[in-house]
């Protein structure tokens, strides 16, 4: 069997941001199974915290130089007046797709099986537009912006997933009954591009019969292509099913930069508790910084990381309280790294 | 209130019925004929719906329907296909707007005996029902560009809150959760959330908290026993009912109610008319006779309400008579024989 070496590939830089909350910690297990694989990573590690008013430059220099970047999650102040720090990197860089991956891990119990569900987001506009104002005192509006070239590339970038990653089908999620020109426009983007990918199914489904869906045939999807805010309600959904968020790996993606986080609730902090106790739980992030060692074209390292987490769930020994044990996040990292073969 | 004077005189309330179309009679049928054996004093006044448009209501419901449930207050409902074709609104539509029927209740409980995933849920969603992301404001910037606006008001935020914290204290549940995406957008749903805590400063025995909707989705497939009343925007409603209906196992098991101006309640049955199965009385009625049994707590008739409801879940529970949606092979009528015979009457 190939036994990957140090060197194998030429050393990349990788842009670190820990962040808030859990956000080291998770962090951190990355850092200490990269080192311990001797991965052909360096990281550039950067203070971000979401009470900043903006991303510091330099922070998004590296992104832009280093191409890839890991991180935690950065708090959101709600209702402070302070946008989303979040979604600020994301606007800034372009990462119009987010990538969630929701799948049963081999010996977490749950209440469904054959759950392997990939939901791909529109990550720049719709709801999240942050366009908003009081018409007058005690009317507000919100604008969800709907556009063709965005519904476009996130459906190609959809259906290019899934002929790439041999999916068999794309779903779309929409609410075109009632919002008949915005998630209808969505629709005739997806339409469109659908018609380029004779071999992948299409079909498509309103969001609150989605939801229902997930919770009663979840084996019914395959790969879901949403706008924004129904994406973040679906990969919730689909990832509580399938083990949780402290499981699920994603990441944000443009043309140009792919930024990996935990995927379901990547703004995620945790509570309070977890972050003194030092338990939360490193496997979704870990499994995204095998989804960036893949990106980055260092498959045999994705594997080997892979594995380690995998042995290590099933074993059952180490786990961390939303999996039903009481491991802190060192103990598990501990445990991936006695595995790593 | 007049209602329950009325009742304690002995004579009957007149409540509004639309059977509805598809399945509607057959389910309307059977809440008929259990509500006569369980002895509820209801007239029911029956309503179709019509075969041309009513210019009055610019729709196929009819004005006299209309005034029916605006003088009783109180209705059921089936199931209704809007017809498709220019020149009428949407039957629905009309109900909402004519009869402003602004917030929509649905408790959402695990039924005893009917295995599905989640045996834990005892909640119920209440969702705003006028304004939000159905404002049906949308838009062509340029070509290729649209927007569609979510509008949030002051006045309906309240008015859906304090239905939600009433419905708490009535029905004996011991906390609100307001849902929200408050982080992202800030000013409407913060304004919705603002609404929330300003009406929860009245009822300070009820515990109040705030879940961002993401998180409540997973927390309610992970672990629903989590949640008590839930009050939302109405696009969130909309997700968030349909969600627990799936966790307890589907429309075809869901009540649900609507508030409207003036104390108005009217419910329905949520599912759609299943054209596919109508006239060949295999439809299962619980979601509408659970709908009934809401309309009943509505008009404080809680003794028949449980009579009504427990029968029914107890025939569900045996397993011995289930329609064949639940996985039986009973036909509607069957079905409601068995509940009748389980409304206690004249054993003990
Ligand atoms: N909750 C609502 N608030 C405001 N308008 C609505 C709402 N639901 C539907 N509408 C309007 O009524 C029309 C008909 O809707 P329909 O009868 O299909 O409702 P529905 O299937 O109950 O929808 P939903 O699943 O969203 O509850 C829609 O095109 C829309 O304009
Ligand atoms: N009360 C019921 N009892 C048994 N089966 C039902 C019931 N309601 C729905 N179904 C089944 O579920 C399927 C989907 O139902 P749904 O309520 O969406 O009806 P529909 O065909 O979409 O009607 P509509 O056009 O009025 O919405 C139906 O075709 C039917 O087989
Ligand atoms: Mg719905
Ligand atoms: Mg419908």
């Amino acid at each position: 069997t190939y036994m990957p070496r140090p060197g194998d590939g030429s050393t990349r830089k990788v842009t670190l941001i820990p962040g808030d909350g859990i956000g080291p910690l998770v962090t951190g297990a990355v850092e200490q199974v990269m080192d311990a694989m001797h991965a052909p990573i360096v990281f550039e590690k950067y203070d971000v915290h979401g009470d900043m008013k903006k991303i510091p430059e330099g922070v998004l220099e590296s992104i832009r130089e280093n191409k890839v970047c890991i991180k935690g999650g950065l708090m959101t102040p709600v209702g402070g007046g302070v946008s989303s720090l979040n979604v600020h990197l994301r606007k800034e860089l372009d990462l119009y797709a987010s990538l969630v991956h929701c799948f049963n891990v081999k010996g977490i119990q749950t209440r469904h099986d054959n759950v392997d569900i990939v939901v791909i987001r529109e990550n720049s506009e719709g709801e999240y537009a942050g366009l908003e104002h009081e018409v007058v005192p005690g009317v507000v509006e919100s604008l969800k912006v709907i556009t063709k070239f965005c519904s476009e590339r996130i459906a190609k970038y959809a259906f290019e997933y899934a002929y790439l990653n041999n999916r068999k089908k794309v779903t779309a999620v929409h609410k075109a009954n009632i919002m008949k020109l915005a998630d209808g426009l969505f629709l005739e983007s997806c339409r469109e591009i659908a018609a380029q990918y004779p071999t992948i199914e299409y079909n498509e489904i309103i969001v609150d019969n989605c939801c229902m869906q997930l919770v009663s045939k979840p084996e019914q999807f395959d790969v879901m292509v949403t706008p924004n805010l129904y994406g973040n309600l679906v990969s919730n959904v689909a990832a509580g099913i399938a083990g949780g968020t402290g499981v699920m790996p994603g990441g944000n993606v443009g043309p140009e930069h792919a930024v990996f986080e935990q995927g379901a609730s990547a703004g995620n902090v945790g509570k309070l508790e977890l972050v003194e106790q030092k338990k939360a739980n490193p496997v979704a992030l870990l499994l995204s910084s095998a989804m960036m060692l893949r990106h980055l074209q260092f498959p045999s390292f994705a594997d080997r990381l892979e594995t380690a987490v995998q042995h290590v769930i099933e074993e059952g020994k180490y786990r961390t309280k939303d999996l039903g044990g009481n491991s802190t996040t060192q103990q598990v990292v501990d445990a991936v790294l006695a595995n790593l073969d | 209130s007049a209602l329950r004077r009325q009742f304690s005189t002995g004579a009957p309330i007149t409540a509004t019925l639309f059977p509805g179309d598809g399945i509607g009679p057959e389910i309307a049928e059977s809440v008929k004929q259990i509500f006569t054996a369980a002895q509820i004093p209801i007239d029911w006044e029956e309503h179709f719906v019509g075969k041309e448009v009513d210019p009055r209501t610019q729709s196929f419901l009819t004005w006299e329907s209309l005034e029916s449930v605006r003088r009783n207050k109180v209705g059921l409902k089936g199931p209704m296909a809007t017809p498709i074709g220019k020149g009428h609104r949407s039957l629905n539509l009309t109900l909402r707007k004519e009869l402003n029927l602004y917030a929509n209740v649905r408790p959402c409980f695990s039924l005893p005996g009917y295995k599905t995933r989640y045996d834990d849920v005892d909640l119920v969603t209440i969702r705003e029902n006028t304004e939000g992301e159905y404002s049906g404001l949308e838009h062509q910037v340029v070509r290729g560009v649209v927007e569609s606006i979510k509008i949030i008001t002051r006045q309906a935020s309240l008015r859906v809150a304090e239905h939600a914290f009433q419905y708490a204290k009535a029905h004996g549940r011991k906390r609100v959760s307001a849902i929200h995406k408050a982080n992202i957008m800030q000013k409407t749903d913060g304004l919705f959330l603002k609404c929330c805590r300003e009406v929860a400063e009245k009822y300070p025995e009820i515990v109040y908290e705030e879940v961002v909707i993401d998180n409540c989705c997973m927390m309610l497939v992970k672990n629903p026993a989590l949640f008590d009343v839930l009050v939302m925007p109405n696009l969130y409603g909309d997700i968030i009912s349909d969600l627990c209906a799936g966790l307890i196992g589907g429309l075809g098991l869901t009540p649900s109610c609507n508030i409207g101006e003036g104390g108005i309640a009217l419910a329905e049955a949520v599912h759609g008319s299943a054209p596919d199965i109508a006239g060949k009385n295999m439809a299962n009625p619980t979601a509408l006779l659970l709908s009934a049994v809401t309309m009943l707590r509505h008009l404080e008739l809680n003794d028949k309400a449980d009579q009504v409801q427990n029968a029914v879940l107890k025939t569900i529970a045996e397993g011995k008579y289930r329609t064949i949606d639940l996985g039986g092979k009973s036909s509607t009528t069957d079905f409601t024989n068995a509940i009748c015979d389980n409304l206690g009457i004249g054993s003990t």
